[in-house]
């Protein structure tokens, strides 16, 4: 009996120690930097809310935060809703569906890398296919330095994130799709419910679970987009496609300060934080429910 | 079938080609560039015409003198010991957390999930020092200890929530017969696990090998590095010669894409099991 009671602890050891000194201890220490000034080589100086300070007073940082909640609102309001109309358009019993599902979750495959790469010569001003595209339409007044322009290079951007993004949330929404029994369709629709009236009476109340997931989840990837800034435009030009999450690594690895850089990081920390609450608080509320 | 119903039916077959078609165009791009000339690509700027001649020379270029064929092996080296040790750790921790009761059961499972949950930003620069202070850093070693060590949050949840649904009666028994915990973990709930096991996987053999952050910020040789950061090298050394970074980009992208359209079935029940519960 005893050898069972310990049983978890010893199947627990060695995961909740990597864990531990890799994940949960770096997320501390990374706080404790956040007050200290860091070379990364010598040893930190604690020099209280002094980054904190200069945070407040660091136009690249509002940059950088102004652009994420850029990417937060698009991440929103573009591949979140993309994601449901496609699942529910997909999600259907007819032969062939299954490759279309393939297509559209392809992106999701990719690296962040590569479809930088890719979306960078899609940018590219003078062959790349948007331009090339625009000009045999007619259309030559419209194209643009895509990621050289200051004004819409982050939304160049983001758009390149939307395209796995909306491949994700459609797997989410079709999660909760499966959810849907289809006796409750069929008595919605003996009962004389429109169309529109299954969708926001039937379906929707049904994947409110899937939903707050879905928008907790694309939030929570907006907030520390890292990949495709550092690749495609390294926050230039002048800083514009700024993100947190590129910022600190610039201050962090290219400029040796990495007591700033962990302050950036605890500030973007704090606001995925309350989202994460959100998260976790659904997943504990299903599991309650089953 | 009625004409209502046929007409239906095709128009959601033409709005689904064109949705389909639309969102792999850039994909078609990367894929006829990668056979064009340079040359060709700048005279002939229109990419819905297809190469002259398929030729697998920029392909070639890419893997030997870009040094993909390098990056490639290293993305194996890491990748595949990181899955396997994320795995059988998970599953340990996960069996633990499923089947047994103690005190602090649920708060142990929840600090699992939340770390998983935590921007990587946040581990970025202690990682980097602890690597640095043991001797690993700038090794496979780093690159894929830090890997398991993450990976587990997301696993342990998922792995969790699967094996609790193994009935407790069949533990119980093996247990009557004298079987201790861990031949019970080895011999009765890793087998019956396998489906998840083989979803999961999947899921974390594509997430690992696309990871960028981690190989740049814990390798600093070029001869180290994964497929990911090696495309970047790759982009930095054939500045402006599409074709080639277009080769470079679908080496990088292949292994994933094969193994999902080999296992997609496995992949999106993953991150359907691994979101919804």
């Amino acid at each position: 009996m005893n050898k069972r009671k310990f049983a978890p602890f010893k199947f627990l050891l060695i995961p909740v120690i990597l864990y531990a000194i890799w994940v949960i201890a770096p997320i501390f220490y990374t706080i404790f930097l956040s007050f200290t000034q860091w070379d990364g080589l010598t040893a930190p100086t604690f020099i209280g809310l002094g980054n904190y300070v200069d945070l407040l007073n660091d136009p690249t940082f509002y940059t950088a935060l102004f652009n994420n909640i850029k990417w937060l609102f698009i991440y929103v309001l573009v591949p979140l809703p993309l994601g449901l109309v496609f699942a529910l358009f997909f999600n259907r019993k007819l032969p062939g569906v299954k490759i279309f599902k393939t297509a559209i979750y392809l992106p999701l495959t990719l690296s962040f890398v590569v479809l930088s790469q890719i979306w960078t010569w899609i940018y590219q001003p003078k062959y790349g296919a948007i331009n090339v595209t625009l000009k045999a339409l007619g259309l030559g007044e419209l194209t643009v330095a895509w990621l050289s322009n200051s004004d819409i290079v982050t939304y160049s951007l983001i758009v390149v994130g939307c395209w796995p993004q909306t491949a994700y949330t459609m797997v989410l929404f079709l999660a909760g799709l499966q959810n849907v029994p289809t006796e409750v369709m069929e008595a919605a629709k003996v009962d004389g419910a429109n169309k529109w009236q299954r969708f926001w009476k039937v379906i929707l109340p049904l994947l409110k679970p899937a939903t707050i997931i879905a928008v907790a989840v694309t939030i929570i990837q907006s907030l520390r987009m890292f990949a495709i800034v550092n690749v495609m435009t390294r926050g230039g030009p002048f800083r514009s496609s700024e993100v947190l999450a590129n910022y600190m690594y610039v201050e962090g690895f290219k400029n040796y300060s990495m007591g700033y850089a962990s302050t950036l990081a605890v500030v973007l920390f704090l606001i995925i934080l309350l989202f994460v609450f959100i998260y976790l608080y659904q997943i504990f509320k299903t599991e309650v429910e089953y | 079938m009625s004409k209502k119903r046929i007409l239906w039916v095709g128009s959601f077959y033409l709005i689904a080609i064109v949705i389909s078609l639309i969102w792999l165009f850039p994909l078609f791009i990367a894929g006829t560039t990668a056979f064009k000339s340079m040359s060709e690509v700048v005279q002939d700027v229109y990419w819905w015409n297809l190469p002259d001649n398929f030729t697998f020379k920029y392909f070639l270029e890419a893997w030997n003198q870009g040094g993909m064929s390098r990056y490639f092996l290293n993305s194996f080296i890491i990748t595949v010991p990181s899955v396997i040790g994320a795995l059988f750790f998970s599953a340990l921790g996960g069996f633990a957390l499923a089947k047994y009761r103690f005190k602090y059961n649920k708060l142990i499972l929840g600090i699992f999930i939340a770390g998983n949950m935590i921007p990587f930003q946040m581990m970025m620069f202690p990682v980097f020092r602890i690597s640095n202070l043991i001797g690993l850093y700038d090794t496979y070693l780093a690159v894929i200890l830090f890997h398991i060590s993450f990976q587990m949050g997301f696993c342990i949840f998922f792995l969790r929530n699967f094996i609790r649904t193994i009935p407790t009666d069949l533990l119980d028994a093996a247990r009557v017969d004298g079987s201790s915990e861990f031949r019970i973990f080895l011999q009765i709930v890793l087998p019956l696990t396998k489906p998840a096991l083989a979803a999961l996987g999947i899921l974390e053999f594509t997430w690992i090998w696309n990871d960028y952050l981690w190989g740049l910020v814990l390798l600093a040789s070029d001869n180290l590095r994964p497929v990911t950061v090696g495309l970047v090298s790759l982009q930095g050394e054939y500045l402006s010669k599409w074709n080639i970074i277009s080769a470079g980009s679908l080496i990088a992208a292949a292994v994933p894409l094969i193994v999902f359209l080999l296992f997609q079935r496995y992949f999106i029940q993953g991150l359907m099991m691994g979101a919804s519960k």
